[in-house]
């Protein structure tokens, strides 16, 4: 199955850039780089329909636009629905002969407040309907662009400014939402987890998830050193550290089986990744214990599942 | 040749909209609306019609995928009532202002609290500022005649706007009336195809839906105020085209019974019907009085209404919604500020009433006739009055 995908990698990525420079995205943002990697694993004929947030506010400011392929934003919310009228309408166009037959990929661009709290009505219900388009969640577990408030997706004991660190409380009390197994749940053919730090994984990842006739979604780790606090030139190791602490494992769903596509023999302790950021500076041991302890207890789950795939 | 045969609002629209052949259809159920997409999927689903019904999730869901299904060029429609109609109402200003023609009827409901999924026109005069042309229709011909001419209109390369098209719910969505279907080549030549010049295309990248910095924001706002007053001249182009295709004849504001009467009654929708016979009754008794239809709401048709009224000593407006705290009825406040700096004007008396389905019946038309033209002469202690309601009124004061 795999085998009619390109695979990127050294060299065979192409030189076109689809995001053109001079965007505001923050130095060092991990959301910017996935950004302009999954551009390039889509190619120019697609149509991209953008969620308010981070990716929409830098990359469109009237009269400019970084857009060099066709893009449209209508609101928050509603992304997903947007891009299922996108593409009912390039088909049944198609379909009446309106414009000529052709391969265009409909993507959704979305960030994680965009996909798991206020979109994930629209989300589901476009999952549902089995349009065939590509979302892509970059998620950097906060309303980074409002200036940093909790999401559902924002991880156990992580400061923000609507769920901060205080002498009552550990930031966000609650467990990052598990948007990829939610989009599992609606039984659609590809679900992949991908992080920048891992640009070619991403970049497969993103090509198939649009290839794949059906609906697809790729939940994209996007470090952010403004709003988790770390240095502007640690988004790719953070990110790899994400994923060698199981905090983020790299997997993708194919029709309902699991595969991991980086899995360590031993994972590294929650707290190389956690001592990497301001947001998470205030957890006393007891807490890293905590969130230990759930990750693993976590990517137990997923291997089992993993297993479970392969007999 | 035309046919004439029973069919209720609803599927009259759904009639309209297949004759129009429409590419894309995304709507969600509310009642009394149903019967507008439920026809429109059995016509999908029986290959009457070709076209994409998207069974969405939502209202929400429904105007965003037409927005979608718009900006890459295809004839687009959906249908929606009372709440369905405030739950979109954030992407309404999205889909006018990004000029997309996107075609809707409102089978008008009232809005929730308490729950009621009867008529009242409260969920029309919510969105009267969201940039849509927006019409009302007083029958079922109207509803499927309406609902053709809001694609000419709104699908016109020098307008680009949506188009709500406005037939009270049950009143007119739920009641089979006599209509008169057309002949597919009348409508093809009435309505050509639809041409977006601004279709998302892969060959031609653009950036639809931008966002405005101050200094940008206000331009773009004035260009789209400016659009759709200008598209007035397109409505009622679109009016005499269509009565030189089809025969029957429209106008923005229509004036009723006799000419230059001293007493006028102004209504939308439904009620204009009925208002009418009372009309006749009392004209037939050499009464000076008359009714104005008003059907389009926006842009509102200054001028028409101006002329209309300008021989009128009593101008008694008959809304169906309650602006909360306001200065009256929602129409009446509009119709007295178009008419506020004419050097002679009519006094405008305003009634409320009809609201979550209530019936107006004539003897209703009849008290509101008599004593609207009272409060004229001798003042009322109360901004406006209502029609109907049980038990004692406070006096609703400013």
């Amino acid at each position: 199955m795999q085998g009619q995908y390109i695979k990127f990698g050294k060299n065979l990525v192409t030189t076109e850039e689809f995001l053109a420079e001079g965007h505001t995205f923050c130095t060092g943002c991990g959301e910017a780089l996935a950004l302009r990697l999954a551009c390039k694993a889509l190619g120019r004929n697609v149509i991209i329909a953008n969620a308010t947030g981070c990716t929409e506010v830098c990359t469109s400011p009237l009269p400019v636009t970084s857009w060099r392929v066709p893009w449209i934003h209508t609101l928050f919310e509603n992304t997903a629905a947007t891009i299922s009228g996108i593409e009912a309408g390039l088909k049944i166009l198609m379909k009446k002969g309106t414009i000529p037959e052709r391969d265009i990929k409909c993507v959704a661009v979305a960030g994680d407040g965009g996909t798991s709290d206020i979109g994930i009505q629209a989300l589901s219900g476009a999952l549902e309907r089995n349009h065939d388009f590509l979302y892509l969640c970059f998620d950097n577990e906060a309303y980074m662009n409002t200036g940093i408030q909790r999401s559902s997706a924002t991880p156990y004991g992580a400061s923000t400014t609507t769920a901060p660190a205080g002498k009552l409380s550990i930031g966000q009390t609650t467990w990052k939402k598990n948007l990829p197994e939610i989009a599992v749940a609606h039984n659609i053919p590809y679900v992949a987890t991908a992080c920048p730090s891992y640009p070619f994984d991403l970049m497969n990842k993103v090509k198939k998830g649009g290839d794949i006739k059906g609906p697809a979604y790729v939940h994209i780790f996007s470090p952010c050193p403004t709003g988790w606090r770390h240095d502007t030139d640690l988004a790719i190791e953070i990110g790899r550290l994400a994923v060698e602490t199981g905090i983020f494992p790299l997997y993708e769903v194919e029709n309902g089986r699991y595969k991991l596509n980086v899995d360590r023999p031993k994972l590294k302790p929650v707290e190389e990744y956690l001592k990497t950021q301001g947001r998470f500076r205030h957890l006393l041991d007891e807490e890293i214990e905590r969130i230990q302890e759930h990750v693993n207890e976590e990517y137990a789950k997923l291997k089992a599942k993993v297993a479970h795939s392969t007999t | 040749m035309s046919k004439r045969i029973g069919l209720e609002a609803s599927h009259a629209a759904a009639e309209a909209a297949r004759m129009a052949d429409v590419d894309v259809i995304a709507a969600y159920p509310i009642t009394p609306q149903t019967h507008i997409p439920e026809r429109l999927a059995e016509m999908v689903a029986n290959g009457e019609l070709n076209a994409a019904y998207i069974p969405v999730e939502s209202e929400h869901s429904a105007m965003s995928t037409c927005v979608g299904a718009a900006a890459v060029g295809a004839r687009t429609f959906t249908a929606t009532a009372g709440p369905g109609l405030e739950y979109m109402h954030n992407v309404l200003y999205v889909a006018s202002a990004m000029r997309l023609p996107v075609i809707m009827t409102v089978a008008n409901r009232a809005l929730s609290a308490p729950l009621s999924i009867w008529g009242d026109h409260s969920d029309a005069m919510s969105v009267r500022d969201t940039g849509w042309i927006q019409v009302f229709c007083q029958n079922s011909q109207e509803a499927f005649d309406m609902t053709l001419w809001a694609f000419r209109v709104g699908e016109d390369a020098g307008v680009l706007l949506p188009v709500m098209v406005h037939f009270d719910g049950f009143h007119l969505t739920h009641v089979t009336e006599p209509v008169i279907l057309p002949e597919q080549e009348e409508v093809d030549k009435f309505l050509p195809k639809f041409h977006y010049p601004f279709a998302l295309d892969p060959d031609k990248p653009m950036t639809l839906g931008a966002y405005a910095p101050p200094d940008i924001y206000s331009e773009a706002k004035i260009a789209q105020e400016v659009a759709l007053r200008k598209s007035k001249d397109v409505v009622i182009k679109g009016f005499e085209e269509f009565k030189n295709i089809f025969g029957r004849c429209y106008h923005a504001v229509e004036p009723y019974g006799m000419q230059e009467a001293k007493t006028l009654l102004l209504t939308m929708g439904s009620f204009s019907e009925t208002a009418k016979v009372v009309i006749d009754e009392r004209t037939n008794r050499g009464e000076s009085i008359g009714l104005i239809n008003l059907r389009l709401w926006r842009p509102f048709p200054f001028k028409e209404l101006r002329q209309a009224v300008k021989g009128a000593e009593t101008l008694i407006v008959f809304d169906r919604c309650i602006s909360f705290g306001g200065p009256g009825g929602p129409v009446h406040s509009e119709i007295k500020s178009a008419l506020y700096n004419m050097p002679r004007r009519p006094k405008v008396v305003s009634f409320v009433g009809g609201l979550g389905g209530r019936d107006v019946s004539m003897k209703d038309f009849e008290h509101v006739i008599d004593r609207g033209r009272e409060i004229a002469e001798n003042g009322s202690k109360g901004l406006y009055e209502t029609v109907g309601i049980r038990g004692k009124v406070t006096d609703i004061r400013g």
